[in-house]
């Protein structure tokens, strides 16, 4: 089995902070829209180099969609940046209509996704982003792991012409991806082989995924691990090829069981090759104040969660 | 420049198209569409700048941008006889398979077309966008919008009013349909907006009025003057009185042609109303 190792916990919105400092310098085009979260978004860096690329918003995020829309009108490739609740549920209808219908190249850039926001607690804390974006037609959606491939997807997109959400977090987590891995949109990457069950996660999960691969070959299941970072368009055929081989999965995320990746994934298998499925997402549920590792135990979205829905699902082949 | 007989006659064929339009297809939205035809006229004629052909950057020229999206049938017709599209392809106006959607949208590839509008309230911040981008491509070129009365009633403008003062995007001239009706009844019954120039120079901008919105000549005297007033580090609200159904004399001063078409009957009353003068689409 293959070993990962933690290069030293990060946050992932400092590698989003750090790809806009990299975008700053490599491409001209690129202007950063934020709504009064310059700090969370860890964006300082670009403003000081790139003041008149900068546009503070306020805190009026309807707003930014619009501007961001108008924006590309002229060339430019706004990155747009909040929490990802502010990010999306509070503006779907100027994302949907301004940005997604009008077919405009912006970059939704969402931050404090899911419960491992912590203790601000569920207004803040969404589990219903990935739903809300991946059905609008035309936008890639994205959920990197760790630093380094946050900081590889933020610079990424902005070669993709097209909308995208880019859904990141608070926490500082394991950054275990090579710093010199190229992102690439909708390729799903295969972390290690196995024969009994295939585990694939999108984002903070694919480490807690790893971790559950780890305890599982201790008890003689040889686990599959793939990390879906791009949600929409999906990999449909990393995940059958998968399948076929070890014929019964265990989806894992931080979001909603109802509109998320796991979802994504039953739709593909329900239609073209037809497997048991196991979900470690919430159950339909908002979440509550607390520290990330409480609120993952207690709403089951860690390695113990997904190592009991493995052994669940490999009952039922 | 065209001469004034010229735009006159131009308007007088787009009422007809407007008309025609929703008569074909039993739906669209005339009212607004008829208060707003000297208006864009003027606009797309003698007010502003524009390239030849259309490309979605549009650097090097003057802006657009409808935000009250229902009266598409006004900014369609506008467009075809400005050169953007073929005039013939009016007659597809919310058909099946149409570019001339029943709100305005960039989706089917309509040239002259740079957003999608109909969910109100949203073309402000877009305007202001395009405006901050022509500010980067150091184009001096302007950028205009136009939203209806009650659209102001949606929140979203206000944060857009909000940010085009407090960060001086003086390349805007933001014009209102000041008819004062809306779907359910006239905007002072439905939600009063109270001194709509009180507000918008609250918030910092600088406000003209066209009283008479409906005169080819005031609105382009108005549109010039708002133009000369670009650049002095204030955003330009323009407040168009216009009425709605204007041309079509029962049609006129209520909103209940927001969003209706006339019938057979009532359509050759519109058309006789309004002679032929370019040649029917």
């Amino acid at each position: 089995m293959k070993k990962y190792i933690d290069q030293g916990k990060n946050d992932t919105r400092s590698g989003y902070g750090a790809g806009m400092t990299e975008l700053g310098r490599t491409n001209p085009n690129v202007v950063v829209l934020c709504a009064d979260l310059i700090g969370s978004l860890k964006i300082n860096q670009f403003i000081e180099e790139n003041p008149d690329r900068f546009f503070q918003i306020g805190i009026a995020e309807a707003n930014m969609m619009g501007i961001a829309a108008g924006l590309t009108i002229g060339g430019k490739i706004p990155f747009t940046g909040t929490f990802a609740n502010f990010s999306t549920g509070r503006v779907y209808d100027q994302i949907r209509q301004s940005i997604a219908y009008s077919d405009k190249n912006v970059k939704i850039c969402a931050s404090h996704a899911g419960l491992t926001l912590g203790e601000d607690g569920a207004t803040h804390q969404i589990l219903e982003d990935i739903g809300l974006m991946k059905m609008l037609p035309g936008m890639t959606v994205i959920n990197p792991c760790d630093y380094n491939q946050t900081k590889a997807a933020t610079i990424a997109i902005a070669e993709h012409e097209g909308p995208v959400y880019l859904r990141f977090g608070r926490p500082k987590v394991a950054n275990f991806t090579p710093a010199d891995q190229k992102f690439e949109i909708g390729k799903a990457l295969m972390l290690n082989e196995g024969t009994d069950v295939t585990i694939v996660a999108t984002g903070h999960l694919v480490w807690e995924a790893l971790i559950a691969a780890e305890n599982l070959e201790n008890q003689g299941v040889s686990a599959e691990v793939i990390n879906i970072h791009t949600i929409k368009p999906l990999d449909e055929e990393a995940v059958l090829k998968s399948v076929k081989k070890t014929g019964c999965i265990v989806t894992a995320e931080e979001h909603n069981h109802l509109g998320g990746l796991g979802e994504s994934i039953a739709r593909v298998l329900a239609t073209k090759h037809p497997t048991p499925q196991e979900f470690v997402a919430t159950n339909d549920t908002f979440g509550e104040s607390g520290t990330p590792a409480q609120l993952m135990e207690k709403y089951g979205l860690n390695n113990k969660a997904i190592e009991q829905a493995v052994l669940n699902v490999i009952k039922r082949t | 420049m065209p001469t004034l007989q010229q735009l006159e006659d131009l308007t007088r064929q787009t009422r007809r198209d407007i008309i025609r339009m929703v008569h074909k297809v039993n739906s669209g939205h005339p009212g607004g569409s008829l208060g707003c035809t000297e208006f864009l006229v003027s606009l797309y004629n003698e007010v502003m700048d524009l390239k030849d052909g259309f490309d979605m950057d549009g650097v090097g020229e003057d802006l657009f941008f409808l935000s009250n999206g229902h009266i598409s049938p006004v900014f369609y017709s506008v467009l075809a006889r400005r050169g953007y599209f073929p005039i013939e392809e009016l007659n597809t106006f919310r058909l099946i398979n149409s570019r001339l959607q029943g709100h305005p949208t960039t989706h089917e590839g309509l040239p002259g077309v740079r957003i999608a509008s109909g969910s109100l309230g949203q073309g402000m911040s877009v305007a202001i966008g395009a405006a901050l981008a022509k500010k980067l491509n150091n184009d001096s070129h302007l950028v205009y919008s136009l939203h209806g009365d009650g659209e102001l009633q949606e929140g979203q403008n206000w944060e857009a009013i909000m940010y085009a003062a407090g960060n001086k995007v003086d390349n805007l001239i933001a014009t209102i349909d000041l008819n004062g009706q809306q779907i359910d009844g006239a905007t002072d019954d439905v939600l009063p907006m109270g001194d709509l120039r009180a507000k918008f120079e609250a918030f910092g901008w600088e406000v003209m009025d066209i009283e008479e919105g409906n005169d080819l000549e005031s609105v382009i005297k108005g549109m010039k003057e708002a133009k000369s007033r670009t650049g002095k580090g204030k955003p330009i609200c323009v407040l168009l009185r216009t009425i709605m159904g204007n041309g079509v004399d029962f049609m006129m001063h209520t909103h209940a042609w927001h969003g209706k078409a006339p019938n057979d009957e009532q359509l050759a009353i519109g058309l006789e109303q309004n002679a032929e003068t370019l040649g029917d689409y």
